[in-house]
């Protein structure tokens, strides 16, 4: 596992450099190297964004099975799990603050809040969201801060001075501590489910979109967070997840992979549901967009990567290799890689179809267009973004307390 | 029967109102007025677009984007080409299609900073100094009517950016620079009903430019005003009926 972490780190340090091209074109230029416009006005960005608010509110459930249900079994991994929802939400927040025209503005979301509108709503379940993950990442990590302060490293200093002079692990705070914790996950709960269900109302609320709709898209958006999130949260805890090797981690990692096949087959159905309906029933302005997705220009990106890479392969592994926590990290990490194409092929075929005929020959320019392939900008800002995630969270896996290996190396020493 | 240059004449000659008190534009003028004159909330803009005269030059989408100063990548009023039959069997209908400038507007609500709204005579408008570029608003129209500026020019890439690309846009009343780089780059855009002539006391460009005198616009709320006599035709449609939206543009079929 140690070597993969070096892969990682080199992944992101990479991604990092190779993508700061993207971040200056998109700092010196604008929006005039993308390929998303006014007929198509979203576009990659966006489809990343609904993808990493996602996986984080699914990271972030996950963890309430440990802090508000008090599963034993995953308990190890309830603050790897919140520290993923925190670096996926960061993620997500830098993906679409890039993509608005007028990103020295985003405090105006806060500022003057328009309460009919559900973006609206959404600044503000996030905001809250935000804060509720890093008091609660806090509370779960303090007894962990007091004990990392004895260091004499930099993460001692930071451990001791993140304490906020809270030091005090008597048993008796401790329990406060877990109170405190259970009622920030038992609020977190409806919270998360109400912050990615307004992001699926916010495409399900657009009656111009006949293909986003439906009173299913916020569903869809819920099970898909939790599978992305989960699926991702597997594979996180197969590779910096406590105690790699032994028999607890193993059972840890075989046990999240059985809770993910699960929402895996719940999202096939409402998929099925969905593009059954729409298509049977042919309405053309819905059916237009999901023949689009289907068997348009890009149909090897739902049925290569989505249903080939995300859900034919990983199915198998989590069914037949199911005992063994590397082919079950694997599928994860397959499910949690390739669910992005899930989150474009609702974004891109919504508004890929002209809402009036002609409209795609009147009057040409940039733009003006209705199809869309993200451009090498595109592509590499959002390389930048999320290398820097990875980085953020590469960072604060050796800094700070998230897996305690000093349990471990202190019971070996002990010995 | 066949066409006699006569009966093509007649035609002519009938429509030849030309700067006559009898000529649409004239007419449209005086209705203006009579609408100005009233406070702002009695006003209700409509545009009625007679699709057997329209022939589809376009000339309404270039006055706009002329007027408006539009750059690359943004228009306010195409005109949809629909042929109909198979050939050689076929007609073809022009659909020019401007801000249906909604009753009931489906963009106004989502934006999250309320930077776009209606105004008290009905038309939509952008706050250009709010609008965050989410352009949540442009998924949310059911027409395609707002398009996004991303801040191009015509002659970028040429050596100087031409004088006419510099010249000060006059929408929503404000002279506005583009190459300066600020908004409106960044934010939607839209047609207003070219709301800055009409506070002037100006018919729409469009209007004005259409050759086939096509395009008529006033007040709905004036029984006297021609658009109100044209929308009580039976011949009259909107487009998305179904949407709800209640358009104030209305078309002659």
């Amino acid at each position: 596992m140690k070597n993969l972490q070096k892969l990682l780190w080199l992944v992101a340090i990479i991604g990092f450099v190779g993508g700061a091209y993207g971040l200056y074109d998109r700092l010196a230029h604008g929006h005039l190297d993308v390929s998303y416009g006014s007929y198509i006005p979203w576009g990659l960005w966006v489809g990343a964004y609904i993808y990493f608010i996602g996986v984080s509110a699914g990271a972030f459930l996950i963890s309430t099975l440990v802090y508000a249900f008090g599963v034993k079994r995953l308990e190890k991994i309830g603050k790897l799990s919140l520290f993923t929802a925190v670096v996926a939400l960061g993620v997500a927040m830098l993906s679409i603050w890039f993509d608005l025209g007028h990103p020295e503005r985003a405090l105006e979301l806060i500022l003057r809040t328009n309460i009919h509108s559900v973006m609206g709503w959404m600044i503000w379940f996030y905001s809250v969201y935000w804060l509720m993950l890093l008091v609660e990442l806090w509370f779960a990590l303090r007894p962990d801060f007091v004990a990392w302060s004895a260091r004499k490293d930099v993460a001692g200093s930071l451990a001791h001075f993140l304490t906020f002079g809270r030091r005090d692990v008597s048993a008796k705070v401790l329990a406060s501590d877990g109170r405190v914790l259970r009622v920030l996950g038992a609020l977190g709960i409806p919270l998360a489910i109400a912050l990615h269900g307004s992001v699926g109302a916010l495409f399900g609320v657009v009656g111009a979109r006949p293909y986003w709709n439906t009173g299913l898209t916020p569903i869809m958006f819920l099970v898909g967070a939790l599978l992305s999130g989960g699926a991702l949260t597997t594979f996180v805890v197969l590779i910096f997840g406590p105690d790699a090797g032994s028999q607890e981690h193993a059972e840890t990692v075989v046990f999240l992979g059985q809770i993910v096949l699960g929402l895996l087959a719940l999202d096939v159905i409402l998929e099925w549901a969905e593009y059954s309906i729409g298509l049977y029933a042919a309405i053309p302005a819905d059916a237009e967009s999901m023949r689009l997705a289907l068997f348009g220009p890009y149909a090897w990106v739902f049925w290569g990567i989505h249903v080939g890479l995300g859900v034919v392969i990983p199915a198998v592994i989590l069914v037949v290799r199911r005992h063994s926590p590397t082919w079950v990290g694997i599928a994860g990490l397959l499910i949690a890689a390739t669910f992005i194409a899930v989150r474009l092929n609702i974004v891109i075929p919504g508004l890929a179809v002209p809402e009036l005929q002609g409209l795609e020959a009147a009057f040409s320019g940039p733009g003006l267009t209705f199809s869309y392939f993200p451009t090498l900008t595109e592509w590499l800002l959002e390389v930048w973004v999320v290398s820097t995630g990875l980085l953020a969270f590469l960072i604060g896996y050796r800094l700070l307390p998230i897996v305690t290996r000093e349990t471990a190396g202190a019971g070996v020493a002990g010995e | 029967m066949p066409v006699t240059t006569e009966k093509a004449l007649e035609f002519f000659v009938r429509d030849a109102t030309m700067g006559t008190p009898d000529d649409p534009i004239i007419r449209m003028q005086e209705d203006l007025k009579r609408a100005l004159a009233k406070p702002i909330d009695q006003r209700r803009w409509a545009m009625v677009l007679d699709l057997r005269k329209c022939v589809g030059c376009s000339s309404c989408t270039v006055a706009c984007i002329a007027e408006n100063k539009l750059p690359p990548g943004v228009v306010y009023r195409p005109v949809l080409e629909e042929e109909i039959g198979t050939f050689p069997n076929v007609a073809r209908h022009f659909v020019p299609r401007p801000c249906m400038q909604c009753d009931n507007p489906p963009c106004v609500p989502v934006c999250p900073v309320a930077a776009t709204y209606k105004r008290p005579d009905g038309i939509i408008e952008i706050d250009y100094d709010v609008c965050i570029g989410c352009r949540y608003c442009i998924t949310a129209c059911p027409y395609s009517a707002r398009t996004f500026d991303s801040g191009r020019f015509y002659t970028s890439g040429t050596p100087q950016l031409e004088a006419y690309e510099k010249l000060p846009n006059f929408e929503y009343g404000v002279s506005l620079d583009r190459s300066q780089g600020g908004s409106p780059i960044g934010n939607a855009r839209k047609c207003t009903f070219c709301a800055h002539r009409l506070d002037a006391g100006m018919l729409p460009a469009c209007t004005t430019t259409c050759i086939g005198r096509a395009t008529y616009f006033g007040d709905a709320n004036d029984p006297q005003a021609l658009v109100s006599q044209l929308i009580a035709s039976p011949n009259v449609t909107r487009l998305k009926e179904e949407m709800g939206t209640e358009p104030k543009v209305y078309y002659l079929v």
